[in-house]
């Protein structure tokens, strides 16, 4: 059953990368990005790591691919031109691949771990905790460093994005919360005493 | 934990800094800062320099082995921040004056400099990783830091896109690593690959880790992002990138390749020869035809570090202490020629046009004399301490029986001296003289003079370099 199942995630997995990266229509790119995760999640599962397939799930499904289904839509991108561009380096590209191809056929096909493998590879899941308790031990004790230093890389991506973009314009309105709660009747209104059969 | 912690203070209290110093610009003055702020942050950079310099000896691990404090990560974190700070520094009237000077840029630089300290003193894959990715985020963003030109941008998307690229090679070669040995401890890994030969597929690992690190200090062929991003970079962005990040790249390949590998040395030894030979010929020849200056110090440093590959090659103690003593003089070297090309201006405008220094010596023959130093020991001619950083890697593969790369090196720098003999050829007997300005700030001024003074001054005594050079590789290489 479990190999049926792997099967099921390792082909949708390939079909829907394979997808990606060749549909003519963008949106339909992001659609198949999405399958590839959703895939990658049951093989996660299959793994017995729930925690991960979740957040894949939520993370990059539910944020990352509508966010680049958002950023497809709205950018006016000649999706078309840029096509046309790579399919001129396409017989260069393919014989790439293709010698990648068969030198990662020699790697793995005399694929060898060394002898003592087994006993460096530590248990990923004590069997008595569960899955997010087990990671929250790890990453908050053994990978403390890398989990702070994450934090720094995130932070930088943060200035980055600001420095990058943000702009003061001059001839934007903004809302001033000042100004809005220091208003009260006798600055805002102003009452005028119309005498009958006269305009203003 | 507070063992593990006092192992990296130096990267805690940098952290902490930046993070106090975004917070207070921010709901302060903001940009008004910034000048401020670059000469505390540049005044920080070289106390912790100072202070890791001076802290005791020995090998400290702390976090299960992920981070190592050794001679060799010593010496390459006092390299980085004296750098980064000397170049910061060096580009803040610069900025400035052009209103590119954001109360980011000393942050990010600072936060760069963590990521660099992080990677030469990595003890471990994922650790060397985030290291790697905290310094390189940086760097694009400051790359497009002049957000409003185009030459800017496009040199900082450039760099994101390979430099994206190439962290994918990096992590694809760690997995296979990974997969070999079950571990991505650099002690694990070579404690396992001990026994038995080197199989197959953690060959490939080797090769893919090496094609990802030999992006970052832009080795032929995976130089193609330099020359734009060095163009489009401002300029003291670009004097950042020639100096900071490759001695850091340069100390996380060495650390890498005798940690992990250590076992395996003539099998990554080929690949980093080759490397190396690529890079000193494209260098060497590529530069002939550029008119820019900054172009050229892009041509000129992956030239450089095909030298310095050179030391790496060799795979012994000597080899690694001469990388180190290379890079060190490359950094003195390119900060000084930095602080010469900052002050070429016309109108306020920048100027990096090589036909520009047309009889430069006519108007101002002490700086034109500085600059002929420094270009004589770019090229390696004898007096100059360029040449003796040449001569320790060329040494080093002489005596690692590699005598056929010390060849290719001389026939290179040769090739080499060309271009750079070029620029001393335009400023004393160029055609008709130039109306381009020299910048009188006194900051530029007494880089540019301490730079060119070094490679004099450095033949005679090395401020125990050397000896720092050759401890921190012994403690490299087994």
């Amino acid at each position: 059953m479990s190999v049926f199942a792997f099967y099921l995630f390792a082909i949708s997995a390939i079909t829907g990368g394979l997808f990606t990266v060749i549909s003519r229509q963008p949106v339909h790119s992001v659609l198949w990005l999405i399958l590839a995760f959703i895939s990658s999640a049951g093989l996660f599962v299959l793994l017995g790591a729930e925690f991960v397939a979740m957040l894949l799930v939520i993370v990059y499904v539910g944020a990352v691919a509508v966010l680049f289904l958002f950023v497809v839509m709205m950018l006016d991108v000649d999706f078309a031109e840029l096509k046309a561009e790579m399919a001129r380096y396409m017989p260069l590209a393919l014989l790439i691949g293709l010698v990648i191809l068969m030198q990662f056929v020699i790697a793995y096909g005399s694929w060898e771990s060394a002898h003592d493998v087994a006993q460096n590879l530590s248990q990923p899941i004590p069997i008595d905790r569960h899955n997010t308790e087990a990671l929250g031990l790890i990453i908050y004790d053994q990978y403390f460093l890398l989990f702070q230093l994450a934090g720094l890389i995130l932070l930088v991506a943060m200035i980055g994005a600001i420095v990058l973009t943000l702009r003061h314009r001059q001839d934007v309105k903004r809302q001033d919360v000042l100004a809005q709660m220091y208003r009260d009747p006798a600055k805002a209104m102003e009452l005028k005493d119309i005498k009958p059969g006269q305009g203003l | 934990m507070q063992a593990d912690l006092s192992v990296i203070l130096p990267e805690i209290i940098l952290a902490v800094f930046a993070m106090a110093a975004l917070l207070g610009a921010v709901y302060t003055v903001k940009d008004k800062l910034a000048p401020m702020l670059v000469w505390v942050t540049a005044a920080l950079m070289v106390v912790l320099g100072i202070w890791i310099g001076t802290s005791g000896s020995g090998s400290t691990e702390a976090f299960g082995g992920m981070i190592v404090n050794d001679a060799f990560a010593r010496f390459a974190k006092v390299a980085i921040l004296f750098s980064a700070a000397a170049v910061m520094v060096m580009g803040q009237d610069y900025m400035s004056k052009r209103g590119m000077l954001r109360f980011e840029y000393p942050i990010l630089i600072a936060l760069s400099a963590i990521g660099m300290m992080v990677m030469v003193s990595a003890g471990d894959l994922m650790a060397l990783y985030m290291g790697l990715e905290l310094q390189s985020l940086a760097l694009y963003v400051v790359a497009a830091l002049r957000r409003d030109s185009v030459k800017s941008t496009e040199a900082g998307l450039k760099y994101f896109v390979l430099g994206a690229l190439s962290s994918g090679l990096l992590l694809y070669g760690a997995s296979l690593v990974y997969g070999f040995a079950g571990t991505t401890k650099f002690a694990g890994i070579i404690e396992v690959a001990q026994h038995g030969e080197v199989s197959i597929g953690l060959l490939f690992g080797i090769v893919f880790l090496i094609s990802g690190m030999a992006f970052k200090v832009s080795a032929v062929p995976f130089h193609m992002w330099t020359p734009d991003v060095y163009e489009g970079a401002p300029t003291p962005v670009t004097a950042f990138f020639a100096s900071a990040p490759k001695v850091a790249a340069m100390g996380l390949f060495a650390r890498v390749l005798h940690d992990a590998f250590g076992y395996a040395i003539e099998d990554w030894s080929q690949v980093i020869a080759l490397l190396s030979v690529l890079s000193m010929f494209l260098g060497a020849v590529a530069a002939i035809g550029q008119t820019d200056l900054k172009r050229l110090m892009a041509y000129s440093s992956i030239a450089h570090m095909g030298y310095a590959l050179i030391g790496l090659a060799a795979g012994t103690a000597l080899g690694v202490q001469a990388l180190l003593i290379y890079m060190s003089i490359y950094v003195a070297m390119n900060i000084g020629t930095f602080a010469f090309i900052m002050m070429l201006h016309r109108d306020g405008k920048p100027v990096t046009d090589i036909a520009a220094l047309n009889q430069y010596a006519k108007r101002e023959p002490g700086r034109a004399l500085g600059m002929l130093v420094l270009l004589f020991s770019l090229a390696g001619v004898p007096p100059m301490l360029g040449f003796f950083g040449k001569f320790f890697v060329l040494r080093a593969a002489v005596e690692a029986d590699m005598a056929w790369l010390a060849i290719a090196g001389v026939i290179a720098s040769v090739i080499g001296a060309y271009y750079y003999l070029r620029i001393v050829f335009f400023m004393y007997f160029g055609s008709e003289g130039d109306d381009v300005e020299t910048s009188r700030s006194p900051v530029l001024l007494a880089f540019f003079t301490v730079g060119a003074g070094l490679m004099l001054v450095g033949v005679v005594t090395t401020f125990g370099v050397e000896g720092a050079a050759a401890s921190a590789a012994a403690m490299l290489v087994n």
